[in-house]
């Protein structure tokens, strides 16, 4: 006896989906904005600090909305913390910038505008690359960063996970 | 295995590398002698009808070669044409051999023969004029595909042998082996729920665990929780060539195949469904650890891939295996059974295979 030629190719039975979960919002909403620049201090303690907002449906971030202050050097904190304890691979962060520190420039070196914004938009880009990392969300540091009014350098480093 | 049939015993020597190619005149001798004045050529009697099928070459070339079945018999002459037809040709005597062995490119010096059959067709002397020997070797065994791949050939071949002092003079014909097999009777679905804790869960489910090489892979991927963003998804067919055994286990993967199946972000409760068409990829069945020098496996490989190019997959082993071919149904027949797959049927037997009893396959 022959069997058929042509193969059977029909869908399997699939559940129908629940409407409410085709048109309600995603449970993956993460948006994180790096905005509104504020150069503050003088002479050598000047520096430039930067707002953070966060908004997210994520369960395993504490707070669904947050607003704090980072500088450059508490993101090149984060970037050590997460590449001494967690075995992702961070992404770079943008430069240094250590030339525009030198004395006897012609401009604002780096607080000069167009360099404030290009540092923005970098690190505005590294932090959303970073906090939809599963394994990033699971370190402690990573969530201070994002939702403590300041970050605690003598904190101890460890996992976080949902209940 | 050596079965020696007319004759004394006869041990072949061992045998350097071959050069490819269906048919190959290959001169043995230490001082790297000029063309022989003998030729030979290997015919098989039934050349005319037996079916040839394209098979790939070390190098990567597609050539043609005379395809056989296990048990089948190999029959043929072997012709020898004397260059100069009035200088005799002095010998040790001719012989022709049908080998299949298995050659393992980082050894290349051992060549494990299987299978090994002999039949002497001229005791030493001499020729005057050119001579034709018939052959037969009769049902034959040969319990392995054959298979080219990154590291290790299976190949099975004819050579003749006309043995002189100095030179022997050679020549092979490789044949392509196929092994078939028929539906298999226990053929489960695979389903399974895999993910990341709290981050993506799915349940994924393919039809079959094992298919032919024609058939068609239908499945879907249920989402069940995603917390990640997810930019597309496809599955991608692997092929995992194993050679060596113990501590010195070497493999070897080879992506065949990436198609997408899933463009854009999926929310909890969606379905994918997958159909993915297996003829049209370079394919050989699953080889499970042939005569202990070899392993060809295939693996389905399920990729996401999310906005910032983080991949998460998930493989799961399918065995593949060659289906004989069938006599051809009419064609009304088989546009009632395509027709069939938009209708959701009542007649649902009608368009299943595998529950069907096997069929016998075309061959002698």
């Amino acid at each position: 006896m022959s069997e058929a030629a042509v193969a059977d190719t029909r869908r399997l039975n699939a559940k129908p989906q629940d409407l409410t979960d085709a048109y309600g919002p995603p449970s993956n909403f993460l948006e994180i904005d790096i905005f509104n620049p504020q150069t503050v201090g003088m002479g050598r303690a000047r520096y430039t600090s930067y707002e953070l907002r966060m908004r997210t449906n994520l369960p395993i971030f504490k707070l669904k909305e947050s607003c704090v202050r980072r500088r450059y050097s508490d993101f090149e904190w984060l970037k050590n913390e997460l590449e001494r304890d967690s075995k992702i691979v961070v992404p770079p962060l943008p430069g240094k910038a250590l030339k525009r520190q030198l004395p006897f420039r012609g401009d604002e070196g780096i607080f000069e505008e167009s360099f404030i914004e290009e540092r923005r938009q970098g690190l505005e880009q590294f932090i959303n690359k970073i906090a939809g990392h599963p394994l990033a969300q699971n370190e402690r540091c990573l969530h201070m960063f994002l939702q403590e009014e300041t970050i605690d350098r003598n904190y101890v480093p460890g996992k976080l996970f949902l209940s | 295995r050596k079965d020696h049939r007319g004759g004394g015993a006869r041990q072949s020597l061992g045998r350097g590398p071959v050069p490819r190619g269906a048919q190959s005149c290959r001169r043995r001798s230490p001082h790297g002698g000029r063309c022989p004045s003998a030729e030979l050529e290997l015919v098989l009697s039934d050349a005319e009808s037996r079916r040839r099928v394209e098979h790939k070459t070390e190098e990567g070339k597609k050539e043609k070669y005379f395809l056989f079945y296990d048990g089948e018999t190999v029959s043929g002459r072997v012709i020898l044409t004397l260059k100069h037809p009035n200088k005799r040709l002095e010998h040790q005597g001719i012989k022709v051999e049908f080998i299949g062995q298995i050659e393992l490119y980082y050894d290349r010096g051992n060549h494990h023969e299987f299978v090994s059959l002999v039949k002497d067709l001229a005791r030493p002397g001499e020729f005057t004029q050119s001579q034709t020997f018939d052959f037969e070797f009769t049902h034959v065994e040969k319990p392995y595909e054959s298979y080219t791949g990154q590291n290790v050939k299976l190949r099975y071949f004819l050579r003749a042998t006309v043995s002189r002092r100095l030179n022997d003079v050679v020549k092979e014909m490789d044949i392509v082996v196929h092994t078939l097999s028929t539906y298999p009777e226990l053929n489960s679905s695979i389903k399974m729920e895999v993910g990341i804790e709290d981050c993506l869960h799915i349940e994924f489910e393919y039809n079959k665990s094992k298919y032919h090489l024609k058939d068609v892979i239908v499945g879907k991927i249920y989402f069940l929780l995603v917390r990640i963003k997810i930019k597309h998804m496809e599955i991608d067919i692997i092929k995992r060539e194993t050679t060596g055994t113990g501590p010195n286990v070497y493999h070897e993967n080879d992506t065949i195949a990436k198609y997408e199946i899933m463009d854009g972000a999926p929310v909890r409760g969606e379905s994918i469904p997958i159909r993915l068409f297996l003829a049209g990829y370079e394919l050989t069945p699953t080889m499970r650890d042939i005569n202990k020098k070899f392993s060809v496996r295939y693996y389905l490989n399920l990729v996401l891939i999310d906005e910032e190019e983080r991949r998460y997959f998930k493989q799961q082993e399918v065995v593949l295996w060659r289906k004989g071919d069938i006599v051809r149904k009419s064609m009304s027949h088989q546009a009632a059974i395509a027709s069939q797959r938009f209708e959701g049927t009542s007649s649902h037997t009608e368009a299943k295979t595998p529950s069907q009893t096997a069929e016998n396959n075309s061959r002698q």
